[in-house]
């Protein structure tokens, strides 16, 4: 399949290329689809949310619909909107940082992408149905029990899937980065990315099976008659908030990091410096996901664990800032004396560290078991979660996606709007959440569908919900000229940034190997020692010869099919148990194509020396 | 003479291989008579019906004593190269034994 023929396919054979793919890079793009759909969702129905908060006593949605609105924006934007974009910047990126052809596992690589999208489309069906989940994206225990209809039903199935995939995805991530580095690419020598992304596998390695065992007590508890949650049968209700943020607390981190890692390469690229204190950061990440453990109970201080428990949960969570405080005085010193080009990525990294901090300081705040009593469910909670997660994350993921848009698409995007898009997003941003903070310290409780007027709320909100259309203004703007981009803007050079990192070694976008001749790294930034020391290309570090590629395949999607068929059919057999079948026959879908991969052997195919030698020297051009 | 060095050699490297694989075997031996002592014993003390304070402290180190052995002497964690997993497996051992601490003194004790 040389370049030549993908160009002239028609629509059919590229959408069937790209069902069957198992490439990082075109899962990276099918993940990037994927979790901006999600995206735009969780933006649409956080909009409904503000609207109807516009005005005291309004009356634009009914609580009900309320109520589902804003469990479904919770968990559509962390589960199917942060987490597969951070993992469409991983696919694209972390492979062709560490100088590997693919990841460890292509097959695994692309079952995880088809998972996280049945899982999302699962739970999203519940929106026609009858209702979708009502109960907070933490699904507490035992509202969550209670809660009528199947929207929870579909919660628990959806995120379970979806949760698969996950934690598929990661363990491929750490298998890759273990055993599948580039000759001389030492783990000390590793972009910051990849680190980031090493360490984010870690906690998802270790912190979904958590999720995953509370999911599944939910789910028994509400389709089988279990009674795990239910205290007048022994059961124990505060079981489910101590599972879910032992997975949910480090699950913030897990979003955190990788943007963290974008900042760390986008920061030192447009510098034109390394990064200050590489080794530092190393250890910061580490430390970060090492306290992330010990926190989880810092969600519960109002529980009533008692007074050691909470002391012993607030230190660790003040513990935190230490690493992140580290972390923030690298970028600054990375910056310090630097060559500075203010590109659209480095405008998202300079807005992100006094946001960021911003939200990290209420952290702490936050942390102080005996002053949460105070802020505990109020909006000042809502303000610093969007703080980190919109300051952080998703000026992460904008900063990665922009950065990194070359090597998906070949193609820069338009950086003048690219400007105007972070200009909007940012001033909306703080318009939106800055507010929130004293809208909490005044004591509105979170999660209420109406607030009554003249308690001095009333301008707050209206200041808040204009900042919320200036992010949807930005964001809408983003993807005219995602479209502008594609229609317009020249082709990219393979190192349209001047970058330092071995992706930018290949061309825009890679050859579907990646690297001829795997790279021989010399040191950190081994790019830049090549652009510095050498003639500015990387040397070959083994012989040209047959590269080993894997098969497409379409088994992915259809074990996935299969798993949605039956999530589907355990949802509904509580209502008739004729659902069973409708299990059944996903059950069979789903482990008939396992058998199917486990039998059949595929053992890939070989692109020819020949072939390669024809194809030009393929480093940037 | 180059084959006859080579050949010197071979059997040197031959005969450290040989002894290096007794060493191994003796040490698969001695593991696996301990664990079957190790579970006779545990069958033992709940056979013998003693106090229960004393009984499962004990069953439980045997039972840390045998993974151990499992993983090192069966798994060949002890060997060269795996320091990732053994680095992995004791970090998600860590995870999971400070979970369950914390839920049995905050949730059950507390």
């Amino acid at each position: 399949m040389s370049a030549t023929a993908t160009k002239k396919a028609g629509f059919g054979s590229v959408l069937w290329d790209y069902l069957t793919t198992v490439d990082h890079k075109k899962i990276a793009i099918l993940y990037l689809i994927g979790g901006f759909f999600f995206f735009i969702l969780g933006g649409l129905e956080a909009m409904l949310v503000r609207i109807q908060l516009i005005q005291p006593d309004n009356n634009f949605v009914s609580a009900q619909f309320y109520n589902e609105l804003i469990t479904m924006h919770g968990t559509t934007m962390i589960f199917l909107a942060a987490m597969p974009l951070l993992l469409a910047l991983m696919n694209i990126a972390m492979p062709l940082q560490i100088g590997a052809r693919d990841v460890a596992f292509p097959f695994v690589n692309a079952l995880g992408f088809w998972l996280f999208l049945i899982g999302g489309i699962v739970l999203n069906i519940s929106w026609f149905t009858g209702g979708a989940p009502d109960a907070g994206w933490t699904a507490y225990t035992p509202l969550s029990i209670f809660s009528e209809g199947h929207g929870l039903d579909y919660y628990s199935i959806g995120l379970q899937i979806a949760g698969f995939g996950t934690l598929m995805g990661g363990i491929n991530f750490l298998v890759t980065v273990i055993t599948m580095r580039a000759p001389g690419m030492t783990m000390m020598r590793m972009p910051l990315f990849s680190w980031t992304t090493f360490i984010a596998s870690v906690l998802i390695l270790f912190a979904f099976p958590a999720l995953t065992v509370g999911l599944f007590l939910l789910t028994f508890d509400r389709l089988f008659g279990a009674n795990f949650f239910d205290p007048s049968m022994g059961g124990n209700v505060v079981i489910w908030e101590h599972l879910f943020w032992i997975f949910g607390h480090p699950e913030v981190y897990i979003l955190i990091l990788p943007a963290f890692g974008v900042f760390s390469e986008v920061i030192p690229t447009f510098s034109k410096k390394r990064l200050f204190g590489y080794s530092s950061m190393v250890f910061a990440t580490v430390l970060i996901a090492f306290l992330g453990f010990m926190v989880w109970a810092h969600h519960m201080f109002t529980v009533g664990l008692g007074p050691i428990a909470n002391s012993i949960f607030a230190i660790a969570t003040m513990a935190i800032a230490v690493p992140t405080g580290i972390k923030i005085f690298n970028w600054l010193f990375t910056m310090w004396g630097g060559t500075l080009r203010f590109t659209s990525p480095m405008l998202f990294a300079l807005g992100f560290i006094p946001s960021f901090t911003i939200g990290g300081m209420t952290g702490v705040m936050l942390g102080a078991a005996a002053a949460d009593f105070q802020y505990h469910d109020t909006y000042f909670v809502i303000a610093h979660f969007h703080y980190v997660i919109v300051g952080g994350t998703v000026f992460g993921i904008f900063a990665g996606l922009i950065y990194w848009w070359p090597k998906m698409f070949g193609k820069v995007l338009n950086e003048k709007m690219n400007h105007w898009f972070f200009w909007l997003f940012f001033i909306g941003f703080h318009l939106t959440f800055f507010l929130q903070h004293f809208l909490g310290l005044m004591g509105m409780p979170r999660r209420y569908w109406v607030f009554l007027e003249g308690q001095g709320l009333d301008l707050f909100n209206f200041i808040s919900t204009i900042g919320a259309f200036f992010m949807a203004a930005g964001t809408i703007l983003f993807m005219y000229n995602i479209v502008w981009t594609a229609m317009k803007e020249p082709k990219a050079s393979g190192d349209p940034w001047d970058g330092r990192t071995l992706e930018w070694a290949v061309s825009s976008p890679p050859p579907h190997y990646n690297f001829k001749q795997l790279p021989l790294v010399r040191g950190l930034d081994p790019l830049w020692i090549e652009k510095t020391e050498g003639n500015g290309k990387m040397q070959p570090a083994e012989p040209l010869g047959d590269i080993h590629m894997p098969n497409n395949t379409i088994i992915p999607l259809i074990m996935s099919i299969g798993l949605g068929i039956a999530g589907m059919g355990i949802i509904y057999q509580v209502d008739n148990p004729m659902w069973w079948i409708v299990a059944v026959i996903g059950f069979i879908i789903f482990f008939g194509s396992m058998a199917v991969r486990s039998l059949k052997d595929d053992l890939g195919h070989h692109i020819h020396k020949e072939d390669l030698e024809k194809e030009g020297d393929g480093s940037n051009g | 003479m180059v084959d006859q060095n080579y050949s010197t050699n071979q059997t040197e490297k031959d005969l450290f291989y040989k002894e290096k694989k007794k060493e191994e075997m003796k040490h698969q031996v001695v593991t696996f008579a301990m664990m079957i002592i190790f579970t006779l014993i545990a069958f033992g003390i709940v056979m013998a019906d003693v106090s229960k304070m004393f009984t499962i402290p004990i069953i439980i180190v045997l039972a840390i004593v045998q993974v151990g052995f499992q993983f090192f002497y069966f798994m060949h964690m002890s060997n060269e190269g795996h320091t990732w997993p053994v680095t992995m497996i004791f970090s998600g051992i860590f995870a999971a034994f400070l979970t369950v601490l914390a839920l049995t003194t905050i949730v059950w004790w507390g």
